[in-house]
């Protein structure tokens, strides 16, 4: 198990520095109204000029110091909870480098972003918080409390009472509005969900004419918060009042005890009124430790979240046989792909997806995937650059176990490209890199050209040094599918996968991509997943899965006259007339 | 046509998902400010106040009418103004009862225990006890109103921000993205609400306090106020030097952390590609270089900014030992006369309650400023211009009756005002025809129909229905005769029976089922968990393209339009689901007008009008037959698209389907 403590580890001078720095502010705030209490015992009483002079200049001293300690706390726990935040953060990220796609899958992305920026942040607090407020707060009780005591014990025999009511209201608040105001936080979750939806479906909502009904709805959600909201404002209007009401009524008894003090001359007038001072004090840093309390359990949340990913195994990593000579390793040279009975399935005991698939694909050949969602197409493909380890059987290239490939070596030559399109702020041309750090302009003119982009990204204010907002959204879905397409094919692979990859273009385009990477004088082995049969009736195979199983392989023309599913599915795409008018 | 343009119209296709979803995560790096703001988090909202570091001032936004801005903001607690004036009258109360206080102490000092009443000492000591009492009441009375006013206030607002956007045109949601227009109900109208709550009561008793305070303290001794607010002008000037650099080194340490976030969400959104080009160690160093350059900033900001704590600290101990000191000197000398040992414990209390709300005010000067600014934004949305008002002498098609005529002629059309979309179409459909939009992804099919829809007006040319022009139609009454079905639908956060009865709210379940049947959806829908109850999540994740698509057709059969729009998936949809929509989408075209953006050569194939659309022109017309014979742009695109090497295909095709 990690202990998130562990990376407070090489900041341990600063952390122990912080809470000595803040002893010193506490003490020195804790001497003020005990000098105070001397000027006016001692130097009022007794007319002594000179002892108020001398003590007022050194509580100015003392003022002087605690803030020394003060700025030192500050900076010595800011040293730590960066340091801290910043080294967590760093190997979180460094972690998430390392999962595999199975990784990936257990955690969803948005999770992620969040335990990489806020998750760190909160415990950044925590560490910051820790170091100076929570340790300052509780030394400021127990520092007060025993000032109490030795100006009078009988008169802090009233904090036996006080304390306790404090604390059972403090912890009564905490019960009751914790779990509204994470009420609270789940109604304004719903207020939001329903106005997303609305935003997009907003063409609907008005071809529907269902103005009211969205209104109704939203209403709803809205004055659910609300109520929810008045609920626990109100808590908190009830028990602030009350606590300060405790202190209150705990300043009034000290105030008559104490003068019958004063009156039998057990008590000094200046002690009585340092007493009180203190007695606030004790009761503000009760408060505070409460407040502390809430964060600290927040941040105990946000350990666990980041400790779930930086426990999480990597379960495909580089071969362990492989040594220091990096040359022995094998390389792709050919692109020919085996499957040799795969059996695949995502979780140990669930339903396998792949169910012993055997074929070969010949280096250069083109091969089409074709079958329903759930099929298990993606997942056959992903299997080819190690995405996915099989459970059973062998993917082979070139005749190696593809798990005796370094990853380097291996997905450097496999370009793939995935259903959704992704593209990263940059320029285009920066984007294209991915596939080839070192290309120059005139390389990723030729990929984009075979991907249909080259005209549009010509059309583009700065071509190919036009930059790309965060996730690409100043291109249609086309436009991002063909550039990364363009990306994939920079890598100049040995072998192509296309998953999908030509959904969002249209058909005239998709075909001549198709034929531009025909004419391309690189040849590489190619998988195309696709939903249109016009999209694969030139591959020189075309595989039909059906729930994980091979059912038909061959040209378009084996399939068409011997397979009834590729007939049902080329009469449904393609109709009956089509031969009258070709 | 530009390329943007493009985009514009996609948005019918594709609602913005992937755009939608990076703002979405852009809001969890938003939190993540307020996490560096003060401890109070998003999770504190409203808990008491903005943590122990709330002392920064924030460099905040300004509103760029405040005036006006806090007008009509006040014209939201009009409703309450019962309350408000309860809640004003106990911060009355609560201050007062505050600065009393400590000046009973004082007296009870002076007058009671140095002298040795004891008698006075009980009655003051219950004057005291009322006094408190009555303290912590007013207070419990103003957090009590206060948080109805506020809450009721935002939602207030919520309330009409969100039927603002049902009725604002469409072309506003064209030029916002969704990220911006949430933003507005989570941001901006959630500072309104942390003001109204925290802020405005810590400002009017702040004032209060401060008034009150320094009028108590004048009329004890003139020279011990003097020394006193003397701390005020140190405490300006040593703020003042701090936040000048702080402002600085925020922004700064802001503009590195929003990129490092930026960073972090692009990469781990795009981790799946980063692994397949073999990036990992190139991404670790562009991040590396980030996050330690937000270590620098940000040690620079938080140290500078967190000194205002022990630096106010020091100051009111300053105030403290300078109020006992001189207080004693002056004391002894006996100069002023009126000072006593009670007096100095009158200041003594007044000095810690005075610099507080001064350090206070400073900041929710700030906050009121930034929720002003929010506001502003809110409102700007409230003054956009909705759609235009129905004609008076429109008619209502509901009550003619609509046979399905639909006429357009000489039609032009700009999103902006120089790109035309449209350019002179006219077309003709008779009662009851299918009719084919062809033509590549931004010729201007989308817009024919947003055109139709009258989600835009014409910028020349007419569109009739029955030989009424649109603009003269009641625009409910128009499209509640006209039945859309988008390739991506609209599902909200509900059972699969509440989302088909979106169609027609007044269905029964009977009817729903029924139109699920015609849909063919009834079979997966009794698949699924639950059925027809099973809850919808996360706009209908749980659900493939295909049954999304096959929900929406079920919801057009239930609200059974005299005219259609269809806008065919291009893809992503399996065989399977694929013939059951096509056969759907026939059984709801019966009897119909029909308009369907076609992908499918057998839809395209089959109605009864091919249009194609080329840059936003008409250039051919007729029937599949007719436009193969005519060998122009249709024969192109069809020999292009659906059939590849027609010799060899005749025989293996009729071979095939004759078995």
């Amino acid at each position: 198990m990690i202990r998130i403590s562990r990376y407070l580890k090489p900041y341990w001078a600063y952390v122990l520095l912080a809470p000595l720095f803040m002893a010193l502010e506490v003490y020195m705030d804790l001497l003020q109204p005990n000098y105070m209490a001397d000027i006016v015992d001692n130097g009022i009483a007794n007319g002594d000029m000179n002892y108020v002079l001398t003590r007022l200049l050194i509580m100015l001293g003392i003022a002087f110091v605690g803030m020394l300690g003060g700025i030192g706390c500050i900076y010595a726990s800011s040293v730590a909870a960066l340091g801290f935040g910043t080294d967590i953060r760093s190997d979180l990220f460094r972690k998430i480098q390392t999962f595999s796609f199975a990784n990936l899958d257990r955690f969803p992305t948005p999770s992620l972003i969040t335990r990489l920026t806020n998750d760190v942040t909160q415990l950044q607090n925590v560490v910051t918080m820790s170091l100076a407020m929570m340790i300052r707060a509780p030394l400021l009780c127990i520092g007060s409390i025993i000032m109490t005591i030795k100006i009078s014990p009988s008169l802090a025999s009233v904090l036996l009472i006080a304390l306790p009511l404090t604390i059972i209201g403090i912890i009564v608040i905490i019960r009751i509005g914790f779990p509204l105001f994470r009420k609270v936080q789940s109604k304004i979750d719903r207020v939001n969900t329903i106005m997303r939806e609305n935003l997009a479906g907003i063409r609907l909502v008005k071809a529907f004419l269902r103005k009211d009904f969205e209104e109704n709805r939203f209403q709803t959600a809205n004055e659910d918060l609300r109520d929810t909201a008045i609920k626990a404002g109100r808590i908190m209007a009830t028990g602030m009042p009350l606590l300060m009401l405790v202190t209150n009524l705990a300043t009034v008894a000290v105030l008559w005890m104490g003068g019958i003090k004063v009156q039998n001359g057990s008590l000094q007038i200046g002690d009585l009124i340092a007493f009180i001072n203190y007695l606030v004090r004790i009761m503000m840093s009760l408060v505070m430790i409460a407040f502390n309390l809430i964060a600290f359990s927040r941040g105990k949340v946000s350990a666990d979240r980041i400790r779930e990913v930086l426990m999480e195994q990597p379960d495909i990593v580089d071969p362990a046989e492989n040594t220091d000579d990096t040359s022995q390793e094998p390389k792709i040279t050919r692109g020919q792909v085996v499957f040799e009975n795969v059996i695949f399935s995502y979780s140990p005991d669930g339903e396998p997806v792949l169910k012993n698939i055997s074929f070969t694909a010949e280096p250069g050949e083109t091969v089409a995937i074709l079958g329903e969602t759930g099929s298990g197409k993606t997942t056959l493909v992903s299997l080819i650059p190690r995405l996915y380890d099989p459970q059973e059987g062998r993917v082979l290239i070139d005749g190696v176990d593809v798990r005796k490939y370094s990853l380097y070596n291996l997905r450097k030559e496999i370009g793939m490209v995935m259903q959704t399109s992704l593209l990263f702020s940059g320029s285009i041309l920066d984007n294209l890199r991915w596939g080839d750090p070192d290309a120059d302009l005139e390389k990723a003119i030729e990929a984009a050209t075979i991907a249909q982009a080259h005209d549009f990204i010509m059309q583009t204010p700065n071509g190919y040094q036009t930059d790309l907002s965060q996730g690409g959204v100043n291109l249609s879905g086309g436009q991002k599918q063909r550039l990364n397409i363009a990306r994939a094919l920079m890598k100049r692979p040995k072998i192509l996968i296309l998953d999908d990859a030509t959904s969002a273009v249209d058909m005239a385009t998709e075909l001549k991509i198709q034929q531009a990477l025909r004419r391309w004088n690189h040849k590489c082995t190619t998988f195309i997943i696709a939903q249109r049969i016009s999209s694969v009736m030139d591959a020189d195979k075309i595989i039909i899965l059906e729930q994980g199983r091979i059912a038909g392989i061959g040209t378009h023309e084996e399939l068409l006259a011997s397979n009834p599913l590729y007939q049902d599915i080329y009469r449904s795409q393609i109709g009956k007339e089509v031969q009258q008018y070709a | 046509m530009p390329e943007d343009r493009h985009n514009a119209q996609d948005s019918l296709h594709q609602p913005d998902k992937t755009g939608s979803t990076s703002r979405d995560n852009m809001r969890s790096g938003n939190s993540h400010e307020h996490g560096m703001r003060g401890v109070g988090g998003p999770g504190m909202r409203g808990f008491g106040r903005r943590g122990p570091h709330g002392r920064f001032m924030w460099p905040g936004e300004r509103p760029k009418n405040l005036g006006n801005t806090l007008i009509r903001l006040s014209r939201y607690l009009k409703e309450d103004t019962v309350a408000l004036i309860l809640v004003i009258l106990s911060i009355l109360l609560n201050t007062a009862c505050t600065l009393i206080g400590p000046l009973l102490i004082g007296q009870a000092i002076d007058q009671y225990i140095i002298p040795g009443d004891f008698q006075g000492l009980v009655r003051i000591s219950f004057l005291l006890l009322g006094v408190y009492t009555l303290n912590s009441l007013a207070a419990f009375l103003q957090g009590f109103f206060m948080a109805s006013i506020s809450e009721k206030t935002v939602a207030r607002m919520r309330r009409d921000l969100f039927s603002k956007y049902q009725v604002l045109p469409l072309k506003f949601f064209d030029s916002h993205t969704h990220g911006e227009l949430m933003s507005r109900i989570t941001n901006d109208i959630d500072t309104v609400s942390i003001t109204l709550h925290a802020s405005l009561t810590q400002f009017i008793s702040g004032v209060i306090t401060i008034t009150g305070t320094i009028i108590l303290m004048l009329s004890k001794s003139i020279i011990l106020t003097l020394i006193t607010l003397s701390v005020i002008p140190l405490m300006v000037l040593l703020t003042r030097l701090i936040t000048n650099h702080t402002g600085r080194l925020f922004i700064e340490q802001q503009k590195t952390l929003g990129e490092l976030n930026g960073k972090i969400e692009e990469t781990i959104s795009g981790q799946r590609v980063v692994k397949l080009f073999c990036r990992e160690q190139r991404v670790i160093a562009e991040f590396e270089e980030s996050n330690q350059r937000l270590k620098k900033t940000a040690l620079k900001a938080q140290v500078l900014s967190r000194i205002m704590g022990p630096t106010m600290n020091m100051l009111n101990n300053l105030g403290f030992a300078l109020i006992a000191g001189i207080g004693g000197l002056l004391a002894v000398r006996n100069v002023g006369g009126t000072i006593t040992v009670g007096t100095i414990s009158i200041f003594l209390n007044y000095s810690r309650q005075f610099t507080r709300p001064i350090n206070e005010l400073a900041n929710q000067y700030n906050m009121v400023l930034s929720a002003a600014a929010g506001a502003e934004r809110v409102f700007q949305v409230l003054d956009q211009e909705p759609e235009p008002a129905d004609a008076p002498d429109a008619v209502d098609l509901r009550e003619i009756g609509v046979k399905g005529h639909v006429e357009f002629e000489n039609v032009s059309f700009a999103y902006d005002d120089e790109h035309l979309v449209l350019k002179n179409f006219s077309l003709e459909v008779k009662p009851g025809q299918t009719v084919a939009l062809v033509g590549e992804t931004g010729a201007g099919k989308t817009t024919i129909i947003n055109l139709l829809m009258r989600f835009y007006d014409v910028k020349e040319g007419s569109i009739r229905i029955d030989g009424i022009d649109i603009r003269k139609i009641k625009r409910e009454s128009l499209r509640s005769s006209l039945g859309i079905v988008l390739q991506d639908t609209y599902l909200f956060n509900a059972s699969v029976r509440e989302n088909i009865r979106y169609g027609r709210l007044d269905a029964t379940d009977e009817e729903v089922e029924q139109a699920a049947k015609i849909a063919h959806a009834h079979d997966f829908i009794m698949r699924l968990p639950q059925g027809y109850d099973t809850i919808l999540t996360d706009d209908g994740g749980n659900l493939s393209h295909g049954q999304r698509q096959l929900l929406a057709i079920a919801r057009a059969v239930l609200a059974d339009p005299a005219i259609l729009i269809l806008d065919e998936a291009t893809s992503s949809v399996d065989t399977r689901t694929e013939i059951y929509i096509q056969k759907a989408m026939l059984n709801l075209m019966k009897g119909r007008t029909s308009f369907v953006i076609a992908h499918r050569l057998s839809t395209i194939k089959d109605a009864d009008l091919i249009v194609v659309i080329d840059k936003g022109r008409l250039v051919e017309k007729g029937t599949h037959q007719e436009l193969l014979e005519r060998k122009g742009v249709y024969y192109n695109l069809y020999r292009s698209q659906f059939v590849r090497t027609p010799q060899a295909e005749d025989k293996n095709i009729e071979a095939a389907l004759l078995n």
